[in-house]
């Protein structure tokens, strides 16, 4: 998030995309919440008939890959109503000129049958969010799961920038992190691009400090992300993977076109998983190594809003589960590889803000209470809780010329249906924690398939059917649920349930500057199973 | 005088004298509340400080000078040069008796601390005023709804006092109004719409009404199967491990098991909220399925149980041999976004600097 969650109590108004906030962060929409008390306006789009979609003033049930088209239409209404902020166009963004160029033939009616909406609807939209002072921007999955992801966040980028919506109280532009520490990983160097802090893999001065940190000469160039390793799995040729250390992730269940996936894990020579539980992911390995868990743990993590905090142990782990830094040192070790000599997670750590600019001020002992927001560049910084508040990184903002384009599949004859998958309140990803804790089952026991009620009668199917549903990759059967929260020719349902295994489905494309998945968008045919 | 150190957060906005002492305030606080960072210990229960205040306990009284009647310090605003008294014999008295007609309905004033964080309010200023419930017993007020199916929350009546925290709380807090105030006197009675159970309401199960509940009428159903567990409660402040707002959370221990979660009323990115999972859905811990032996599959398919020293060996072999014989760029790690940074930044060392690559990913792409 480029604001702290306490910002979130203070827009004028809130423009909420792809997030369903209220079952996926039930936490932070609490301050959404708030301000709606308080009188700060709502714009929602999103498919479905959320929570959040309900409370908002103005709800653009938007056909599921169409956000582009919309964000088009809405920075066409914002310049056309003159509701620019030509003063931060002018002192902190580049490209406007072109920008404003762009756009000019993006109305919302030509935006209106992509995302088939109402062109007022999308009018409206334009004119709050360009009108809101301040407005801020919310965002999760629903805009990043998509081959055009990046498209999105630059799509959403532009809005904020060309209202100068950044860097102020209660505005910016806020993605929502779905795992507690899923913004750590990134933090600690655990991508292909980056060395920890974010310090490019491109940059030959990161490469040379880390090449000497390490003992060793480091590739001058980015690694490859999970979804390549996975393609390349078992392959012949210099490109293939053939060995594969898995921490804490059940890749079987949540990644997109399941049976390519365990083909290709079933394809190394050598696995290795560290998990708690003995995942669909931990039963295709080699060697699986027992990890202590939640409240058995100490170590740091980062949250949505890039704040640092303190796990702490407070029980004995089970048998002999160890910390992931312990295996994981342990593995290195018995390679030969040097510089795994901790004894601590407070070793680990603090060698980690040794080696990370955006870490320089923090230790151990600093984050005891969970006070800093990174970047903490120096001992007597005090953090930052607003990113971008008076310079970017990189000195201006640039505005991206950002084009439509069609999701990977489009609905066709045979595959009528779009379907679009998500989570729900009360189940965690994969239900290895939550599906393990009693009383939760009483809420939410199975998964079922939202279709719209008028949908399910002209296809012939009532409450509690049971229907195939197939996409080009596999066929699941499931049960149905008639529902208006789904718009018509549009279902949706979880990944939580092995049992209902979506994931069979999924993965039509991907996008093609971070890999990411579509999982938002995948046309299936629904047929209703007599008898069953 | 007590003055503000800090003079940049906000104006001084006046003093007032408070049991002979000067004290600076700001723009918008509350008697209650100077008196509060002042350390007064003036009693209250209906007080929640994330909620607006509701002036309905009276146990908060204080007499300022040029009034007749004390007023409920948690409803008037601060004002320049007021003289405030929290501690005269006639409001003791005062708050004495309220409690004693408060507890006068309450079978049961001694509350297990496992059944919330506010469960023992009302005990304490019982204790505190030596009150009990005596005095004014007779009618009572409030059906129980103790069988109301539902795993996490316990409802029972018979303790409740209308402060209605869990009605603010659940509106103020929530925005989920689940719940509400059914008739007056007597007769009042929380209630979910129509009276459903809880699961048939617009109830999510955040548990927030049950941790502002300051009887234990609310009760934490899940952290009541420790009660009989011997050892004292022990609490430990760590994260909540599910999504990525990061909730600090105290996690209830007793007799080294998990037996329960407090949101931290302090915790910066909560405030003192959770939600169902960070609250009710930490039994994995504790789960039969944990796996607690370094494991490798043998010829047949089925995995033995081996020594640490031998998992860790076989390991760092597997991926040697895979080196050796396909080359550095054919091993790839993928880290948790589950896990702490300990867990991510020895994860991609043990790529970066076993193998010179940065084939180093973790779970964000799905």
């Amino acid at each position: 998030m480029s604001n702290p969650l306490s910002d979130m109590e203070h827009p004028d108004v809130i423009f909420a995309i792809g997030t369903n906030m209220t079952e996926c962060h039930p936490v932070a929409a609490t301050r959404l919440k708030k301000a709606i008390t308080r009188g700060a306006k709502m714009i929602v789009a999103d498919p479905r008939q959320t929570r959040l979609a309900k409370i908002a003033d103005l709800h653009l049930p938007i056909r599921v890959g169409s956000d582009v088209a919309l964000l088009l239409a809405m920075a066409h209404v914002i310049a056309r109503e003159g509701l620019l902020d030509r003063d931060f166009i002018e002192k902190r963004t580049a490209g406007n000129h072109e920008f404003l160029e762009h756009i000019k033939e993006f109305t919302p009616a030509w935006a209106a049958p992509i995302c088939e909406v109402d062109a007022a609807l999308i009018e409206q939209a334009g004119l709050l969010y360009g009108a809101g002072d301040p407005s801020a921007i919310f965002y999760t999955l629903g805009i990043t799961e998509h081959i055009c992801g990046v498209d999105n966040v630059q799509s959403l980028c532009n809005l904020a920038l060309m209202t100068g919506n950044l860097g102020n109280l209660g505005g910016g532009i806020n993605p929502m992190r779905g795992q507690n520490n899923i913004q750590g990983a990134g933090d600690c160097g655990a991508v292909p691009a980056n060395f920890p802090g974010f310090q490019p893999c491109s940059d030959p001065e990161s490469v040379k400090k880390f090449s000497e940190a390490y003992g060793i000469e480091i590739d001058p160039e980015k690694g490859i992300t999970k979804v390549t390793a996975l393609n390349n799995a078992g392959k012949d040729g210099p490109e293939g993977i053939h060995a594969m250390l898995i921490d804490g992730e059940n890749t079987v269940v949540s990644d997109p076109d399941k049976n390519h996936c365990e083909k290709a894990l079933k394809s190394l020579e050598h696995l290795v998983v560290i998990d708690i539980f003995m995942t669909e992911t931990a039963e295709l390995a080699d060697i699986v190594l027992p990890a202590t868990a939640f409240a058995e743990t100490d170590g740091v993590q980062t949250n949505t809003e890039r704040r640092v905090q303190r796990l702490r142990a407070a029980v004995k782990p089970p048998g002999e589960a160890k910390p992931d830094w312990w295996i994981i040192s342990g593995i290195a070790k018995h390679m030969g590889t040097p510089g795994f000599e901790f004894e601590s997670a407070k070793d680990v750590f603090n060698e980690l803000c040794s080696l990370s600019p955006i870490y320089e001020g923090l230790d151990w002992e600093r984050i005891d209470n969970g006070k800093y927001q990174w970047p903490v560049p120096a001992k007597d910084h005090p953090g930052t809780p607003r990113l971008h508040e008076k310079e970017f990184k990189n000195g201006r903002g640039l505005f991206k010329l950002i084009g439509y384009r069609d999701p990977a599949e489009v609905i066709d004859k045979e595959f009528p249906v779009w379907l679009t998958t998500g989570r729900r309140l009360q189940a965690y990803h994969t239900r290895t924690q939550t599906g393990r804790s009693s009383g939760i089952d009483y809420l939410l026991d199975e998964e079922s398939l939202e279709i719209h009620p008028e949908d399910a009668a002209q296809w012939g199917i009532n409450e509690g059917d049971f229907v195939k549903m197939s996409s080009r990759r596999g066929t699941i059967e499931i049960k149905a649920r008639l529902t208006d929260r789904s718009p018509r020719g549009t279902v949706f349902t979880s990944f939580s349930f092995a049992s209902v295994p979506v994931n069979i489905l999924t993965g039509s494309g991907y996008d093609p500057v971070t890999e990411t998945a579509e999982l938002k968008v995948c046309p299936v045919a629904i047929r209703l199973i007599p008898g069953k | 005088m007590i003055a503000f150190k800090d003079k940049s957060s906000g104006t001084v906005a006046g003093s007032l004298t408070i049991d002979g002492e000067l004290i600076e305030f700001r723009d918008g606080e509350t008697i209650y509340q100077i008196a509060e960072r002042c350390r007064r210990e003036v009693p209250t229960l209906c007080y929640d400080e994330r909620l607006e205040a509701f002036g309905a306990c009276r146990l908060c009284v204080v007499e300022l000078e040029g009034i007749h009647n004390p007023v409920a310090s948690c409803t008037t605003m601060a004002d320049d040069g007021m003289v405030v008294k929290t501690k005269t014999e006639a409001l003791e008295k005062h708050r004495k008796t309220l409690l004693e007609m408060v507890a006068s309905e309450n079978s049961n004033l001694d509350v297990d601390p496992l059944s919330g964080y506010a469960s023992q309010e009302l005990g304490q200023l019982l204790s505190r005023y030596n009150a009990n419930n005596g005095r004014f017993a007779g009618n009572k007020s409030g059906d129980s709804n103790r069988d109301d199916k539902n795993p996490f929350i316990l409802r029972d009546y018979d303790n409740c006092i209308s402060c209605y925290r869990c009605v603010r709380v659940c509106a103020e807090q929530e925005g989920d109004h689940a719940i509400n105030v059914m008739n007056r006197g007597f007769n009042t009675q929380i209630t979910a719409e129509f009276g459903n159970d809880l699961r048939d309401s617009q109830c999510t199960f955040c548990g927030q009404c049950v941790q502002t509940c300051p009887t234990g009428a609310l009760a934490d159903k899940k952290a009541l199967r420790a009660s009989d567990l011997p050892g004292d409660i022990s609490k430990t402040r760590s994260i909540c491990p599910y999504c990525g707002v990061g909730c600090a959370v105290d996690i209830l221990t007793k007799d080294d098991r998990v037996v329960g979660i407090h949101p931290a009323m302090d915790g910066p990115a909560n405030e003192g909220a959770l939600c169902i999972k960070g609250q009710y859905a930490f039994d994995f811990v504790h789960h039969p399925d944990r796996l607690t032996k370094p494991l490798i599959r043998q010829a047949d398919g089925s995995f033995r149980e081996v020594e640490w020293d031998d998992a860790l060996q076989a390991a760092a072999a597997g991926f040697s041999k895979v080196r050796e014989k396909y080359g550095r760029h054919a091993v790839t790690g993928i880290a948790s976004g589950r896990a702490p940074h300990e867990a991510a930044y020895t994860m991609q060392k043990f790529i970066r600097a076993s193998f010179g690559t940065n084939y180093i990913d973790n779970c964000s792409r799905s």
